[in-house]
Protein backbone atom coordinates (compact mmCIF):
# COMPACT_ATOMS: atom_id res chain seq x y z
CA UNK A 1 0.00 0.00 0.00
CA UNK A 2 1.19 3.44 -0.89
CA UNK A 3 0.35 6.20 1.54
CA UNK A 4 -1.41 9.00 -0.25
CA UNK A 5 0.23 12.21 0.91
CA UNK A 6 0.03 15.89 0.15
CA UNK A 7 2.29 15.54 -2.88
CA UNK A 8 -0.12 13.20 -4.60
CA UNK A 9 -2.98 15.64 -4.22
CA UNK A 10 -0.85 18.50 -5.46
CA UNK A 11 0.29 16.54 -8.51
CA UNK A 12 -3.31 15.58 -9.28
CA UNK A 13 -4.42 19.21 -8.97
CA UNK A 14 -1.48 20.33 -11.10
CA UNK A 15 -2.38 17.85 -13.83
CA UNK A 16 -6.05 18.83 -13.79
CA UNK A 17 -5.16 22.52 -13.90
CA UNK A 18 -2.84 21.96 -16.86
CA UNK A 19 -5.51 19.99 -18.70
CA UNK A 20 -7.90 22.88 -18.07
CA UNK A 21 -5.47 25.49 -19.42
CA UNK A 22 -4.65 23.41 -22.48
CA UNK A 23 -8.34 22.74 -23.01
CA UNK A 24 -8.83 26.48 -23.43
CA UNK A 25 -5.93 27.01 -25.81
CA UNK A 26 -5.88 23.86 -27.91
CA UNK A 27 -9.61 23.46 -28.34
CA UNK A 28 -10.73 24.57 -31.82
CA UNK A 29 -14.25 23.23 -31.81
CA UNK A 30 -16.71 24.41 -29.26
CA UNK A 31 -16.99 27.19 -26.71
CA UNK A 32 -18.88 24.93 -24.31
CA UNK A 33 -15.70 22.86 -24.03
CA UNK A 34 -13.91 26.05 -22.97
CA UNK A 35 -16.47 26.58 -20.20
CA UNK A 36 -15.84 23.01 -19.06
CA UNK A 37 -12.10 23.64 -19.08
CA UNK A 38 -12.55 26.73 -16.93
CA UNK A 39 -14.59 24.68 -14.49
CA UNK A 40 -11.84 22.05 -14.45
CA UNK A 41 -9.24 24.69 -13.56
CA UNK A 42 -11.34 25.94 -10.66
CA UNK A 43 -11.92 22.40 -9.37
CA UNK A 44 -8.19 21.69 -9.53
CA UNK A 45 -7.69 24.74 -7.32
CA UNK A 46 -10.32 23.39 -4.96
CA UNK A 47 -8.42 20.11 -4.61
CA UNK A 48 -5.32 22.14 -3.77
CA UNK A 49 -7.15 24.14 -1.14
CA UNK A 50 -8.81 21.16 0.53
CA UNK A 51 -5.56 19.15 0.55
CA UNK A 52 -3.61 22.04 2.06
CA UNK A 53 -6.40 22.70 4.52
CA UNK A 54 -6.28 19.11 5.80
CA UNK A 55 -2.52 18.96 6.03
CA UNK A 56 -2.16 22.38 7.62
CA UNK A 57 -5.01 21.61 10.02
CA UNK A 58 -6.52 24.99 9.16
CA UNK A 59 -10.14 25.54 8.17
CA UNK A 60 -9.81 28.65 6.03
CA UNK A 61 -8.81 26.63 2.97
CA UNK A 62 -12.11 24.77 3.05
CA UNK A 63 -14.01 28.01 3.53
CA UNK A 64 -12.25 29.34 0.45
CA UNK A 65 -13.37 26.27 -1.47
CA UNK A 66 -17.00 27.04 -0.66
CA UNK A 67 -16.54 30.54 -2.02
CA UNK A 68 -14.91 29.23 -5.19
CA UNK A 69 -17.78 26.83 -5.80
CA UNK A 70 -20.32 29.61 -5.39
CA UNK A 71 -18.45 32.04 -7.60
CA UNK A 72 -17.88 29.32 -10.22
CA UNK A 73 -21.63 28.75 -10.39
CA UNK A 74 -22.21 32.45 -11.01
CA UNK A 75 -19.42 32.45 -13.55
CA UNK A 76 -20.94 29.54 -15.47
CA UNK A 77 -24.33 31.26 -15.49
CA UNK A 78 -22.86 34.47 -16.92
CA UNK A 79 -20.74 32.57 -19.42
CA UNK A 80 -23.70 30.61 -20.75
CA UNK A 81 -25.84 33.75 -20.94
CA UNK A 82 -23.20 35.55 -23.00
CA UNK A 83 -22.87 32.46 -25.17
CA UNK A 84 -26.61 32.45 -25.86
CA UNK A 85 -26.40 36.09 -26.97
CA UNK A 86 -23.49 35.19 -29.22
CA UNK A 87 -25.33 32.22 -30.71
CA UNK A 88 -28.40 34.34 -31.49
CA UNK A 89 -26.25 36.75 -33.47
CA UNK A 90 -24.00 34.32 -35.27
CA UNK A 91 -25.87 31.03 -35.34
CA UNK A 92 -22.75 29.16 -34.23
CA UNK A 93 -20.57 28.66 -31.19
CA UNK A 94 -17.54 27.21 -32.96
CA UNK A 95 -14.30 28.67 -31.62
CA UNK A 96 -12.95 29.60 -35.06
CA UNK A 97 -16.00 31.77 -35.67
CA UNK A 98 -15.10 34.06 -32.76
CA UNK A 99 -12.67 35.96 -34.92
CA UNK A 100 -14.36 38.95 -36.50
CA UNK A 101 -12.48 41.34 -34.20
CA UNK A 102 -8.77 41.42 -34.87
CA UNK A 103 -5.87 43.61 -35.93
CA UNK B 1 -14.57 34.77 20.17
CA UNK B 2 -15.28 38.47 20.34
CA UNK B 3 -18.86 39.59 20.04
CA UNK B 4 -19.92 41.44 16.94
CA UNK B 5 -20.26 45.19 17.22
CA UNK B 6 -22.10 47.36 14.75
CA UNK B 7 -19.58 50.17 15.13
CA UNK B 8 -16.96 47.96 13.55
CA UNK B 9 -18.80 48.30 10.24
CA UNK B 10 -18.35 52.08 10.09
CA UNK B 11 -15.14 51.95 7.98
CA UNK B 12 -16.92 50.07 5.19
CA UNK B 13 -20.02 52.25 5.30
CA UNK B 14 -19.42 53.51 1.72
CA UNK B 15 -19.50 49.98 0.30
CA UNK B 16 -22.55 49.03 2.36
CA UNK B 17 -24.37 52.16 1.21
CA UNK B 18 -23.49 51.40 -2.36
CA UNK B 19 -24.53 47.75 -2.16
CA UNK B 20 -27.89 48.55 -0.57
CA UNK B 21 -28.42 51.43 -2.98
CA UNK B 22 -27.58 49.31 -6.01
CA UNK B 23 -30.05 46.65 -4.97
CA UNK B 24 -32.76 49.24 -4.29
CA UNK B 25 -32.17 50.73 -7.74
CA UNK B 26 -32.35 47.26 -9.25
CA UNK B 27 -35.78 46.86 -7.68
CA UNK B 28 -36.92 50.20 -9.11
CA UNK B 29 -35.69 49.05 -12.50
CA UNK B 30 -37.43 45.69 -12.28
CA UNK B 31 -40.79 47.28 -11.52
CA UNK B 32 -40.59 50.30 -13.80
CA UNK B 33 -38.85 48.68 -16.76
CA UNK B 34 -36.44 50.06 -19.29
CA UNK B 35 -38.11 53.44 -19.52
CA UNK B 36 -36.59 54.22 -16.12
CA UNK B 37 -33.02 53.75 -17.39
CA UNK B 38 -32.21 57.46 -17.38
CA UNK B 39 -33.89 57.99 -14.02
CA UNK B 40 -31.82 55.16 -12.57
CA UNK B 41 -28.72 56.67 -14.10
CA UNK B 42 -29.34 59.98 -12.34
CA UNK B 43 -30.13 58.19 -9.07
CA UNK B 44 -26.91 56.18 -9.44
CA UNK B 45 -24.90 59.36 -9.86
CA UNK B 46 -26.61 60.70 -6.75
CA UNK B 47 -25.77 57.51 -4.89
CA UNK B 48 -22.16 57.78 -5.96
CA UNK B 49 -22.03 61.38 -4.73
CA UNK B 50 -23.32 60.20 -1.34
CA UNK B 51 -20.74 57.44 -1.31
CA UNK B 52 -18.01 59.91 -2.22
CA UNK B 53 -19.12 62.07 0.68
CA UNK B 54 -18.96 59.09 3.03
CA UNK B 55 -15.53 58.09 1.75
CA UNK B 56 -14.13 61.55 2.29
CA UNK B 57 -15.98 61.92 5.58
CA UNK B 58 -14.46 58.88 7.25
CA UNK B 59 -11.26 59.79 9.07
CA UNK B 60 -8.38 57.99 7.45
CA UNK B 61 -7.07 55.95 10.35
CA UNK B 62 -5.76 52.54 9.44
CA UNK B 63 -8.49 50.17 10.54
CA UNK B 64 -9.37 46.59 9.72
CA UNK B 65 -12.90 45.24 9.69
CA UNK B 66 -14.61 41.85 9.50
CA UNK B 67 -11.79 39.82 11.05
CA UNK B 68 -9.05 41.59 9.09
CA UNK B 69 -10.76 40.85 5.79
CA UNK B 70 -10.84 44.51 4.79
CA UNK B 71 -8.55 47.39 5.57
CA UNK B 72 -9.30 51.08 5.40
CA UNK B 73 -6.41 53.51 5.28
CA UNK B 74 -5.51 56.65 3.36
CA UNK B 75 -4.45 54.49 0.44
CA UNK B 76 -7.79 52.72 0.11
CA UNK B 77 -9.61 55.97 0.82
CA UNK B 78 -7.81 57.67 -2.06
CA UNK B 79 -8.48 54.70 -4.34
CA UNK B 80 -12.18 54.60 -3.49
CA UNK B 81 -12.60 58.33 -4.01
CA UNK B 82 -10.93 58.14 -7.44
CA UNK B 83 -13.04 55.11 -8.37
CA UNK B 84 -16.25 56.87 -7.32
CA UNK B 85 -15.33 59.90 -9.44
CA UNK B 86 -14.47 57.66 -12.39
CA UNK B 87 -17.77 55.80 -12.13
CA UNK B 88 -19.66 59.09 -12.05
CA UNK B 89 -17.84 60.20 -15.18
CA UNK B 90 -18.68 56.91 -16.92
CA UNK B 91 -22.36 57.22 -15.98
CA UNK B 92 -22.49 60.84 -17.15
CA UNK B 93 -20.98 59.85 -20.49
CA UNK B 94 -23.59 57.14 -21.03
CA UNK B 95 -26.64 59.13 -19.94
CA UNK B 96 -27.78 60.05 -23.45
CA UNK B 97 -27.49 56.53 -24.89
CA UNK B 98 -29.74 55.16 -22.15
CA UNK B 99 -32.65 57.21 -23.44
CA UNK B 100 -34.04 54.61 -25.81
CA UNK B 101 -33.20 51.83 -28.22
CA UNK B 102 -31.15 48.75 -27.60
CA UNK B 103 -28.82 50.46 -25.11
CA UNK B 104 -31.68 51.99 -23.16
CA UNK B 105 -31.62 49.34 -20.47
CA UNK B 106 -31.99 49.94 -16.77
CA UNK B 107 -29.40 47.23 -16.03
CA UNK B 108 -26.59 49.48 -17.19
CA UNK B 109 -26.31 51.82 -14.17
CA UNK B 110 -26.99 48.96 -11.75
CA UNK B 111 -24.24 46.79 -13.25
CA UNK B 112 -21.84 49.73 -13.16
CA UNK B 113 -22.61 50.23 -9.47
CA UNK B 114 -22.17 46.54 -8.67
CA UNK B 115 -18.85 46.45 -10.46
CA UNK B 116 -17.92 49.62 -8.59
CA UNK B 117 -18.49 47.92 -5.23
CA UNK B 118 -16.14 45.18 -6.38
CA UNK B 119 -13.48 47.73 -7.29
CA UNK B 120 -13.80 49.52 -3.95
CA UNK B 121 -13.52 46.23 -2.06
CA UNK B 122 -10.50 45.28 -4.17
CA UNK B 123 -8.75 48.42 -3.06
CA UNK B 124 -9.39 47.63 0.58
CA UNK B 125 -8.84 43.86 0.46
CA UNK B 126 -6.65 42.61 3.27
CA UNK B 127 -6.70 38.88 2.72
CA UNK B 128 -6.85 36.63 -0.31
CA UNK B 129 -10.44 35.56 0.22
CA UNK B 130 -11.78 39.11 0.12
CA UNK B 131 -9.40 39.86 -2.75
CA UNK B 132 -10.80 36.99 -4.81
CA UNK B 133 -14.45 37.73 -4.10
CA UNK B 134 -13.96 41.45 -4.75
CA UNK B 135 -12.12 40.79 -7.99
CA UNK B 136 -14.90 38.55 -9.25
CA UNK B 137 -17.57 41.00 -8.16
CA UNK B 138 -15.73 43.60 -10.21
CA UNK B 139 -15.31 41.36 -13.27
CA UNK B 140 -18.72 39.69 -13.64
CA UNK B 141 -20.76 42.84 -14.28
CA UNK B 142 -18.08 43.95 -16.76
CA UNK B 143 -18.45 40.71 -18.76
CA UNK B 144 -22.18 41.33 -18.98
CA UNK B 145 -21.67 44.99 -19.91
CA UNK B 146 -19.33 44.06 -22.79
CA UNK B 147 -22.12 41.97 -24.31
CA UNK B 148 -24.86 44.46 -23.41
CA UNK B 149 -25.72 45.33 -27.01
CA UNK B 150 -27.57 42.12 -27.66
CA UNK B 151 -28.40 42.67 -31.32
CA UNK B 152 -24.78 43.25 -32.25
CA UNK B 153 -22.47 40.35 -33.14
CA UNK B 154 -19.33 42.33 -32.31
CA UNK B 155 -20.58 43.19 -28.84
CA UNK B 156 -21.46 39.55 -28.18
CA UNK B 157 -18.06 38.48 -29.43
CA UNK B 158 -16.38 41.01 -27.16
CA UNK B 159 -18.37 39.57 -24.27
CA UNK B 160 -17.32 35.99 -25.06
CA UNK B 161 -13.66 36.93 -25.40
CA UNK B 162 -13.62 39.02 -22.25
CA UNK B 163 -15.39 36.30 -20.31
CA UNK B 164 -13.10 33.46 -21.40
CA UNK B 165 -9.86 35.32 -20.82
CA UNK B 166 -11.16 36.85 -17.60
CA UNK B 167 -12.13 33.43 -16.28
CA UNK B 168 -8.74 32.05 -17.32
CA UNK B 169 -7.01 34.86 -15.44
CA UNK B 170 -9.00 34.27 -12.28
CA UNK B 171 -8.09 30.59 -12.59
CA UNK B 172 -4.41 31.54 -12.57
CA UNK B 173 -4.97 33.91 -9.69
CA UNK B 174 -6.71 31.21 -7.65
CA UNK B 175 -4.06 28.61 -8.36
CA UNK B 176 -1.45 31.06 -7.12
CA UNK B 177 -3.47 31.84 -4.02
CA UNK B 178 -3.84 28.13 -3.25
CA UNK B 179 -0.07 27.64 -3.47
CA UNK B 180 0.60 30.67 -1.28
CA UNK B 181 -1.93 29.37 1.22
CA UNK B 182 -0.24 25.97 1.25
CA UNK B 183 3.27 27.27 1.71
CA UNK B 184 2.50 30.04 4.16
CA UNK B 185 -0.48 28.49 5.93
CA UNK B 186 -2.45 31.72 5.94
CA UNK B 187 -4.61 33.87 3.71
CA UNK B 188 -3.99 37.07 5.65
CA UNK B 189 -1.75 39.65 3.97
CA UNK B 190 0.24 40.71 7.01
CA UNK B 191 0.67 37.16 8.34
CA UNK B 192 1.79 36.09 4.87
CA UNK B 193 4.40 38.85 4.83
CA UNK B 194 5.65 37.65 8.21
CA UNK B 195 5.91 34.03 7.10
CA UNK B 196 7.66 34.90 3.86
CA UNK B 197 10.08 37.11 5.79
CA UNK B 198 10.92 34.20 8.09
CA UNK B 199 11.20 31.43 5.52
CA UNK B 200 12.78 33.44 2.73
CA UNK B 201 11.92 32.80 -0.89
CA UNK B 202 10.47 29.27 -0.78
CA UNK B 203 10.06 28.02 -4.38
CA UNK B 204 6.40 27.14 -3.81
CA UNK B 205 5.59 30.62 -2.55
CA UNK B 206 7.47 32.25 -5.41
CA UNK B 207 5.54 30.16 -7.96
CA UNK B 208 2.31 31.09 -6.19
CA UNK B 209 3.23 34.76 -6.37
CA UNK B 210 4.01 34.45 -10.10
CA UNK B 211 0.56 32.93 -10.70
CA UNK B 212 -1.14 35.67 -8.70
CA UNK B 213 0.73 38.38 -10.61
CA UNK B 214 -0.17 36.68 -13.90
CA UNK B 215 -3.84 36.73 -12.97
CA UNK B 216 -3.67 40.40 -12.05
CA UNK B 217 -1.64 41.28 -15.15
CA UNK B 218 -4.61 40.06 -17.22
CA UNK B 219 -6.81 42.53 -15.38
CA UNK B 220 -4.58 45.53 -16.08
CA UNK B 221 -3.91 44.18 -19.60
CA UNK B 222 -0.13 44.21 -19.34
CA UNK B 223 1.69 42.55 -22.26
CA UNK B 224 1.85 39.50 -22.73
CA UNK B 225 -1.61 39.18 -21.16
CA UNK B 226 -3.23 41.95 -23.17
CA UNK B 227 -4.82 39.97 -26.03
CA UNK B 228 -8.36 40.65 -24.93
CA UNK B 229 -8.04 44.42 -24.60
CA UNK B 230 -8.16 45.63 -28.23
CA UNK B 231 -10.95 43.23 -29.17
CA UNK B 232 -13.08 44.04 -26.15
CA UNK B 233 -12.54 47.79 -26.51
CA UNK B 234 -13.53 47.65 -30.16
CA UNK B 235 -16.45 45.26 -29.86
CA UNK B 236 -18.14 46.63 -26.75
CA UNK B 237 -20.57 49.55 -27.09
CA UNK B 238 -18.60 52.81 -26.84
CA UNK B 239 -20.15 53.87 -23.53
CA UNK B 240 -19.02 50.55 -22.06
CA UNK B 241 -15.58 50.94 -23.59
CA UNK B 242 -15.28 54.30 -21.90
CA UNK B 243 -16.13 52.65 -18.59
CA UNK B 244 -13.49 49.95 -19.21
CA UNK B 245 -10.91 52.57 -20.03
CA UNK B 246 -11.69 54.91 -17.15
CA UNK B 247 -12.12 52.87 -13.98
CA UNK B 248 -11.28 49.15 -13.55
CA UNK B 249 -7.56 49.46 -14.16
CA UNK B 250 -7.15 51.89 -11.28
CA UNK B 251 -8.50 49.29 -8.88
CA UNK B 252 -6.23 46.60 -10.34
CA UNK B 253 -3.11 48.79 -10.21
CA UNK B 254 -3.86 49.74 -6.61
CA UNK B 255 -4.21 46.05 -5.80
CA UNK B 256 -0.79 45.50 -7.42
CA UNK B 257 0.65 48.19 -5.16
CA UNK B 258 -0.90 46.77 -2.02
CA UNK B 259 0.20 43.20 -2.78
CA UNK B 260 3.73 43.98 -3.89
CA UNK B 261 4.49 46.35 -1.03
CA UNK B 262 2.60 44.32 1.58
CA UNK B 263 2.57 40.51 1.55
CA UNK B 264 5.07 40.18 -1.30
CA UNK B 265 7.54 42.73 0.06
CA UNK B 266 9.92 39.98 1.29
CA UNK B 267 10.04 38.64 -2.29
CA UNK B 268 10.98 42.00 -3.83
CA UNK B 269 14.02 40.71 -5.76
CA UNK B 270 11.81 38.09 -7.40
CA UNK B 271 8.87 40.29 -8.40
CA UNK B 272 11.03 43.15 -9.62
CA UNK B 273 12.10 41.06 -12.61
CA UNK B 274 8.50 40.22 -13.44
CA UNK B 275 7.36 43.83 -13.22
CA UNK B 276 10.33 45.02 -15.31
CA UNK B 277 9.40 42.55 -18.02
CA UNK B 278 5.68 43.39 -17.90
CA UNK B 279 6.24 47.13 -18.03
CA UNK B 280 8.86 47.10 -20.80
CA UNK B 281 6.81 44.70 -22.92
CA UNK B 282 3.64 46.77 -22.38
CA UNK B 283 5.32 50.05 -23.25
CA UNK B 284 6.94 48.70 -26.40
CA UNK B 285 3.93 46.76 -27.66
CA UNK B 286 1.49 49.52 -26.72
CA UNK B 287 3.57 51.98 -28.76
CA UNK B 288 4.32 49.79 -31.79
CA UNK B 289 0.97 48.04 -32.27
CA UNK B 290 -0.86 51.34 -31.88
CA UNK B 291 0.91 52.77 -34.93
CA UNK B 292 -1.08 50.75 -37.47
CA UNK B 293 -4.57 50.96 -35.94
CA UNK B 294 -7.44 52.39 -37.98
CA UNK B 295 -10.14 52.21 -35.31
CA UNK B 296 -10.05 54.84 -32.58
CA UNK B 297 -11.33 52.49 -29.86
CA UNK B 298 -8.67 49.95 -30.79
CA UNK B 299 -6.07 52.68 -30.79
CA UNK B 300 -7.10 53.77 -27.31
CA UNK B 301 -6.85 50.13 -26.21
CA UNK B 302 -3.21 50.04 -27.24
CA UNK B 303 -2.74 53.42 -25.66
CA UNK B 304 -4.09 52.03 -22.39
CA UNK B 305 -1.76 49.01 -22.66
CA UNK B 306 1.17 51.39 -23.03
CA UNK B 307 -0.03 53.56 -20.16
CA UNK B 308 -0.26 50.53 -17.87
CA UNK B 309 3.41 49.96 -18.70
CA UNK B 310 4.24 53.44 -17.42
CA UNK B 311 2.15 52.93 -14.30
CA UNK B 312 4.04 49.68 -13.62
CA UNK B 313 7.32 51.63 -13.87
CA UNK B 314 6.30 53.53 -10.76
CA UNK B 315 5.44 50.24 -9.05
CA UNK B 316 9.03 49.11 -9.69
CA UNK B 317 10.47 51.73 -7.38
CA UNK B 318 8.78 50.00 -4.40
CA UNK B 319 9.07 53.22 -2.42
CA UNK B 320 6.52 55.73 -1.09
CA UNK B 321 7.64 58.14 -3.84
CA UNK B 322 7.12 55.50 -6.52
CA UNK B 323 3.70 54.59 -5.16
CA UNK B 324 2.69 58.24 -5.01
CA UNK B 325 3.79 58.69 -8.61
CA UNK B 326 1.65 55.71 -9.69
CA UNK B 327 -1.39 57.12 -7.90
CA UNK B 328 -0.85 60.50 -9.54
CA UNK B 329 -0.28 58.90 -12.94
CA UNK B 330 -3.45 56.81 -12.74
CA UNK B 331 -5.55 59.76 -11.59
CA UNK B 332 -4.31 61.95 -14.43
CA UNK B 333 -4.73 59.13 -16.93
CA UNK B 334 -8.28 58.50 -15.77
CA UNK B 335 -9.24 62.16 -16.16
CA UNK B 336 -7.65 62.40 -19.62
CA UNK B 337 -9.39 59.22 -20.79
CA UNK B 338 -12.75 60.44 -19.52
CA UNK B 339 -12.33 63.65 -21.53
CA UNK B 340 -11.17 61.81 -24.63
CA UNK B 341 -14.14 59.47 -24.59
CA UNK B 342 -16.53 62.36 -23.89
CA UNK B 343 -15.42 63.95 -27.14
CA UNK B 344 -15.28 60.74 -29.15
CA UNK B 345 -18.82 59.90 -28.02
CA UNK B 346 -20.06 63.34 -29.01
CA UNK B 347 -18.80 63.06 -32.60
CA UNK B 348 -21.51 61.24 -34.54
CA UNK B 349 -22.53 60.66 -38.13
CA UNK B 350 -26.03 59.45 -39.04
CA UNK B 351 -26.68 58.95 -35.34
CA UNK B 352 -23.82 56.46 -34.96
CA UNK B 353 -20.57 57.23 -33.18
CA UNK B 354 -17.59 57.71 -35.47
CA UNK B 355 -15.10 54.89 -34.88
CA UNK B 356 -12.74 54.91 -37.83
CA UNK B 357 -9.74 57.15 -37.37
CA UNK B 358 -10.21 58.78 -40.77
CA UNK B 359 -13.82 59.48 -39.93
CA UNK B 360 -12.51 62.34 -37.80
CA UNK B 361 -11.10 64.15 -40.84
CA UNK B 362 -12.16 67.76 -41.02
CA UNK B 363 -13.52 67.92 -37.46
CA UNK B 364 -11.67 71.20 -36.93
CA UNK B 365 -13.78 72.89 -39.63
CA UNK B 366 -17.24 71.78 -38.49
CA UNK B 367 -16.78 71.78 -34.71
CA UNK B 368 -13.51 73.48 -33.80
CA UNK B 369 -14.20 73.35 -30.06
CA UNK B 370 -14.27 69.55 -30.03
CA UNK B 371 -11.22 69.37 -32.26
CA UNK B 372 -9.16 71.71 -30.10
CA UNK B 373 -10.25 69.95 -26.91
CA UNK B 374 -9.33 66.53 -28.32
CA UNK B 375 -6.04 67.95 -29.57
CA UNK B 376 -5.19 69.23 -26.08
CA UNK B 377 -6.06 65.85 -24.57
CA UNK B 378 -3.94 64.03 -27.16
CA UNK B 379 -0.99 66.36 -26.50
CA UNK B 380 -1.43 65.63 -22.82
CA UNK B 381 -1.59 61.86 -23.44
CA UNK B 382 1.65 61.98 -25.38
CA UNK B 383 3.24 63.81 -22.45
CA UNK B 384 3.89 67.28 -23.80
CA UNK B 385 4.46 69.98 -21.17
CA UNK B 386 2.84 71.94 -19.63
CA UNK B 387 -0.21 69.64 -19.78
CA UNK B 388 -1.12 67.24 -16.99
CA UNK B 389 0.01 64.10 -18.82
CA UNK B 390 3.57 65.36 -18.80
CA UNK B 391 3.64 65.56 -15.01
CA UNK B 392 2.26 62.06 -14.65
CA UNK B 393 5.18 60.69 -16.68
CA UNK B 394 7.70 63.07 -15.09
CA UNK B 395 7.10 61.85 -11.54
CA UNK B 396 7.09 58.20 -12.57
CA UNK B 397 10.46 58.60 -14.28
CA UNK B 398 11.79 60.63 -11.36
CA UNK B 399 10.99 57.89 -8.86
CA UNK B 400 12.46 55.36 -11.25
CA UNK B 401 15.75 57.22 -11.53
CA UNK B 402 15.94 57.65 -7.76
CA UNK B 403 15.75 53.86 -7.44
CA UNK B 404 18.47 53.41 -10.07
CA UNK B 405 16.56 51.80 -12.95
CA UNK B 406 18.29 53.87 -15.63
CA UNK B 407 17.90 51.52 -18.62
CA UNK B 408 14.19 50.96 -18.00
CA UNK B 409 13.68 54.72 -17.75
CA UNK B 410 15.44 55.26 -21.09
CA UNK B 411 13.24 52.62 -22.75
CA UNK B 412 10.21 54.34 -21.26
CA UNK B 413 11.15 57.72 -22.70
CA UNK B 414 11.87 56.23 -26.13
CA UNK B 415 8.56 54.34 -26.31
CA UNK B 416 6.75 57.47 -25.15
CA UNK B 417 8.20 59.26 -28.19
CA UNK B 418 7.10 56.43 -30.47
CA UNK B 419 3.60 56.47 -29.00
CA UNK B 420 3.42 60.23 -29.56
CA UNK B 421 3.19 59.41 -33.27
CA UNK B 422 -0.32 58.01 -33.04
CA UNK B 423 -1.59 60.67 -30.70
CA UNK B 424 -0.32 63.33 -33.08
CA UNK B 425 -1.75 61.41 -36.03
CA UNK B 426 -5.24 61.93 -34.61
CA UNK B 427 -4.56 65.67 -34.41
CA UNK B 428 -3.23 65.68 -37.97
CA UNK B 429 -6.33 63.90 -39.26
CA UNK B 430 -8.68 66.29 -37.46
CA UNK B 431 -6.96 69.45 -38.62
CA UNK B 432 -5.37 68.77 -41.99
CA UNK B 433 -7.29 65.99 -43.73
CA UNK B 434 -10.12 66.62 -46.15
CA UNK B 435 -13.58 65.88 -44.84
CA UNK B 436 -15.49 63.20 -46.74
CA UNK B 437 -18.93 63.23 -45.15
CA UNK B 438 -20.49 65.77 -42.84
CA UNK B 439 -20.97 65.13 -39.12
CA UNK B 440 -24.31 65.30 -37.36
CA UNK B 441 -25.26 68.87 -36.52
CA UNK B 442 -27.34 68.20 -33.42
CA UNK B 443 -25.40 68.94 -30.24
CA UNK B 444 -24.51 65.94 -28.09
CA UNK B 445 -25.59 65.60 -24.48
CA UNK B 446 -24.83 68.33 -21.94
CA UNK B 447 -23.41 65.68 -19.60
CA UNK B 448 -20.71 64.79 -22.12
CA UNK B 449 -19.72 68.42 -22.64
CA UNK B 450 -19.61 68.81 -18.88
CA UNK B 451 -17.21 65.86 -18.46
CA UNK B 452 -15.11 67.05 -21.40
CA UNK B 453 -14.91 70.58 -19.98
CA UNK B 454 -13.89 69.37 -16.51
CA UNK B 455 -11.29 67.04 -17.95
CA UNK B 456 -9.92 69.74 -20.22
CA UNK B 457 -9.77 72.25 -17.39
CA UNK B 458 -7.84 69.74 -15.29
CA UNK B 459 -5.41 68.94 -18.10
CA UNK B 460 -4.74 72.59 -18.91
CA UNK B 461 -4.59 74.01 -15.40
CA UNK B 462 -2.98 71.16 -13.48
CA UNK B 463 0.30 73.08 -13.66
CA UNK B 464 -1.19 76.03 -11.75
CA UNK B 465 -1.49 74.10 -8.51
CA UNK B 466 -0.22 70.52 -8.76
CA UNK B 467 0.59 70.38 -5.05
CA UNK B 468 -2.90 69.55 -3.80
CA UNK B 469 -3.14 66.30 -5.71
CA UNK B 470 0.51 65.47 -5.16
CA UNK B 471 0.26 65.94 -1.40
CA UNK B 472 -2.83 63.71 -1.32
CA UNK B 473 -1.12 60.94 -3.27
CA UNK B 474 1.91 61.20 -1.01
CA UNK B 475 -0.20 60.79 2.14
CA UNK B 476 -2.01 57.85 0.54
CA UNK B 477 1.27 56.21 -0.45
CA UNK B 478 2.76 56.74 3.02
CA UNK B 479 -0.08 54.84 4.65
CA UNK B 480 0.79 51.79 2.56
CA UNK B 481 4.30 51.73 3.99
CA UNK B 482 3.17 52.24 7.58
Amino acid sequence: MVDIGLTHYLILAGILFTIGVFGIFLNRKNVIVILMSIELMLLAVNINFVAFSIFLNDLSGQVFTMFILTVAAAEAAIGLAILVVFFRNKGTIAVEDIASLKG
Amino acid sequence: MTSFQWQSLVPILPEITMAVGAMALLMVGVFRGDKSAQLLNILSIGLLLTVLGLILGITPFTLTTLNNALITDSFSQFGKAVIAVGLMAALLLSHRDLREGVMGRFEFPVLVLLSGIGMMLMVSANNFLSLYVALELQSFPLYVLAALRRDNAQSAEAGVKYFILGALSSGFLLFGISLLYGFAGTLDFSLLAGTLMQNGAVPGAVIGMVFVLTGLAFKISAVPFHMWTPDVYQGAPTIVTSLFAIVPKIAAILLFLRLLNGPFAPLTPDWIQIIIFLSIASMIWGALAGLVQQNIKRLLAYSSIGNMGYALLGVLAASPEGTASVLLYMTIYMIMTAGTFAIILSVTRHGEGVESLHGFAGLSKTSPAKAYALAALMFSMSGIPPLAGFFGKLFVFQSLLESGFYIVAVIGVVTSVVAAYYYLKIIKIMFFDEQQESFDDAPSSQARYFVAALSLAFVLFFIVNPNVLMATTRIAAQSLFG
